[in-house]
């Protein structure tokens, strides 16, 4: 079994095209869609959660990329602008999962990429915009 | 024995001055006792990184050929409005300033991406900044419009004032409403969703020092990132409120007025900062030496964070309305943890003021004094302390008739 957050970035030609469901249908993938939407230049946008049997996750990814979607890990779009944090901590309990967590010893903040779903609640309760998005 | 601040100068000039910071006398004093522990150490550091919204910066920009006299005129620094009303060519720049053409909270919450506190920023940075000023023009000063770069390197002074620093103690911040409100102690989920809290605790500098027996005016402190000078109680000083038994304040107390040179800052210990729903503000790392001249001070630096509390207020109500009451006191042990109790609901914490950031500075502090390149001053007057009366007075509002 294998399970990833992934980000898809889906060209215009494909925005009204059924993409996702083929990978349940053909690849018997199990998905949760943390964020979805289509940019100003019609371009689809799509935070998943893909789960499944390694070779079938293999293969739907494939497909996806053959299909022309942009694959990309989710930890490469929401970054910490290391120089920029201070570690305060007030961001720590807005994250709704566990993604930002108080060393106790040190009390610097932590910021686990692969527990982020990439609400981006963090973004702007940060008092020094040191969490950044690239999608 | 008692030690005076000339003697233990004389110890930093020889480099035999002993120099801990305020989190590492707490076990100092434990393992060898207050006597012991007062004996053999000299300074003790304090520090504390968070937002103070009462900081700003002057400076003096040089004459223009022609000159022109800013005085009465309007000026902007990358469009952030400056205060003009001194003489020709000193303005001065609040933290909290916004460019006349930020949309504020007019699409709610605002978002305050740049204003006084990112100007002061930049200019510490080394960035240049875009000067605009329009002036009514007179005999001596005959210019009416000055658009320019200016650069922190060219200008004749530029100091940090900041009217209010370094508050002793702060309210812990909840939401009681069922709708998510937005604060200058962050954003607040509804129904106790979280308690934001700002001070360094055991390490914060008014909270090692509970009566102001040596901060005082004139006491030398680092001030983002150089040295700088405790010049007055800052505004809101009041020192006046309870005390628990070992003299710490439960709830905001003590104040500092700050003055340093800027040019000797840097841009990492002075942050333009942002409060989402609030406005724009400044994060200030201030680092003070306590000299320890006797036991007593020695024991207050000793304190520990399970020994200053806090009262959690409501800012949804209590605090808009200036309603009196506190929901409860937590120690800043419990706010650490990570999770505190309020009306029986586990709320989850998170701090404004960087804890690991003033742990740097105390340390930096501490290297400055051990290396001899920073050396204690006595304080030319002290602060009003609880003895004085001095309070902290709402506004009575008066009609105008």
């Amino acid at each position: 079994m294998i399970s990833k957050r992934i980000v898809l970035h889906f060209p215009h030609r494909l925005v009204d095209q059924p993409i996702v469901c083929n990978l349940v249908k053909d690849y018997e993938l199990e998905f949760n869609i943390l964020k979805a939407y289509v940019t100003p230049r019609e371009e689809g946008l799509l935070v998943l959660e893909l789960s499944g049997e390694d070779k079938n996750y293999e293969q739907g990814i494939q497909y996806l990329r053959e299909a022309g979607v942009k694959v990309q890990p989710l930890s490469q779009d929401i970054i910490r602008n290391e120089e920029r944090c201070t570690h305060c901590g007030v961001c720590v309990p807005i994250c709704p999962t566990g993604a930002l967590v108080v060393e106790p010893l040190t009390r610097k903040v932590n910021f686990y990429d692969n527990k982020c779903i990439a609400c981006e609640l963090c973004v702007k309760a940060c008092p020094v915009r040191a969490m950044e998005v690239h999608f | 024995m008692a030690k005076t601040i000339k003697e233990i100068n004389e110890k930093i000039e020889k480099g035999e001055a002993v120099v801990v910071t305020a989190e590492e006398i707490i076990d100092i004093a434990e393992e060898k006792g207050i006597e012991k522990a007062a004996k053999e150490v000299d300074v003790v550091t304090t520090a504390t990184f968070g937002p103070m919204c009462s900081s700003g910066a002057y400076f003096n920009i040089g004459h223009a050929k022609p000159k022109i006299k800013l005085g009465g005129g309007r000026a902007y620094l990358n469009d952030v409005p400056v205060y003009t009303g001194f003489a020709a060519v000193d303005v001065y720049i609040g933290a909290t300033a916004l460019a006349d053409d930020d949309p504020r909270n007019k699409v709610f919450p605002g978002e305050f991406k740049y204003g006084g506190g990112h100007v002061i920023e930049d200019l510490v940075a080394g960035k240049n900044l875009r000067l605009v000023a329009t002036a009514y023009g007179t005999d001596c000063y005959p210019r009416k419009r000055l658009e320019t770069l200016i650069n922190i390197k060219d200008l004749n002074e530029a100091v940090l004032f900041n009217p209010r620093n370094v508050y002793q103690n702060y309210n812990v911040a909840v939401n009681l409403l069922d709708k998510i409100i937005y604060t200058y102690m962050g954003v607040l989920k509804p129904k106790l969703g979280n308690a934001n809290y700002c001070s360094a605790g055991q390490l914060s500098p008014l909270l090692n020092d509970p009566y102001y027996k040596t901060i005082g005016i004139g006491t030398r402190i680092f001030l983002g990132g150089g040295v700088g000078y405790v010049v007055w109680q800052g505004t809101q000083h009041n020192p006046t409120v309870k005390r628990k038994d070992n003299g710490v304040p439960q709830a905001p107390a003590g104040t500092l007025a700050v003055l340093g040179d800027l040019k000797g800052m840097k841009p990492e210990w002075l942050v333009g900062t942002t409060m989402q729903g609030y406005g724009v503000t400044l994060t200030v790392g201030i680092g003070i030496p306590i000299p320890i001249l006797n036991e007593e001070i020695c024991r207050y630096t000793a304190v520990k964070d399970e020994e200053i509390w806090a009262q959690i207020v409501d800012y949804s109500e209590a605090y808009p309305q200036g309603k009196p009451g506190s929901l409860g006191e937590v120690n800043y042990a419990q706010l650490k943890s990570g999770e505190i109790t309020i009306q029986g609901k586990k709320v989850p914490t998170g701090n404004l003021s960087s804890y690991p950031k003033a742990v740097e500075i105390a340390n930096t502090l501490k290297e400055w004094i051990k290396q001899g390149d920073f050396l204690l001053s006595e304080p030319v007057a002290y602060l009003p302390g609880p003895e004085t009366g001095y309070t902290f007075k709402p506004l009575k509002e008066r009609p105008l008739e």
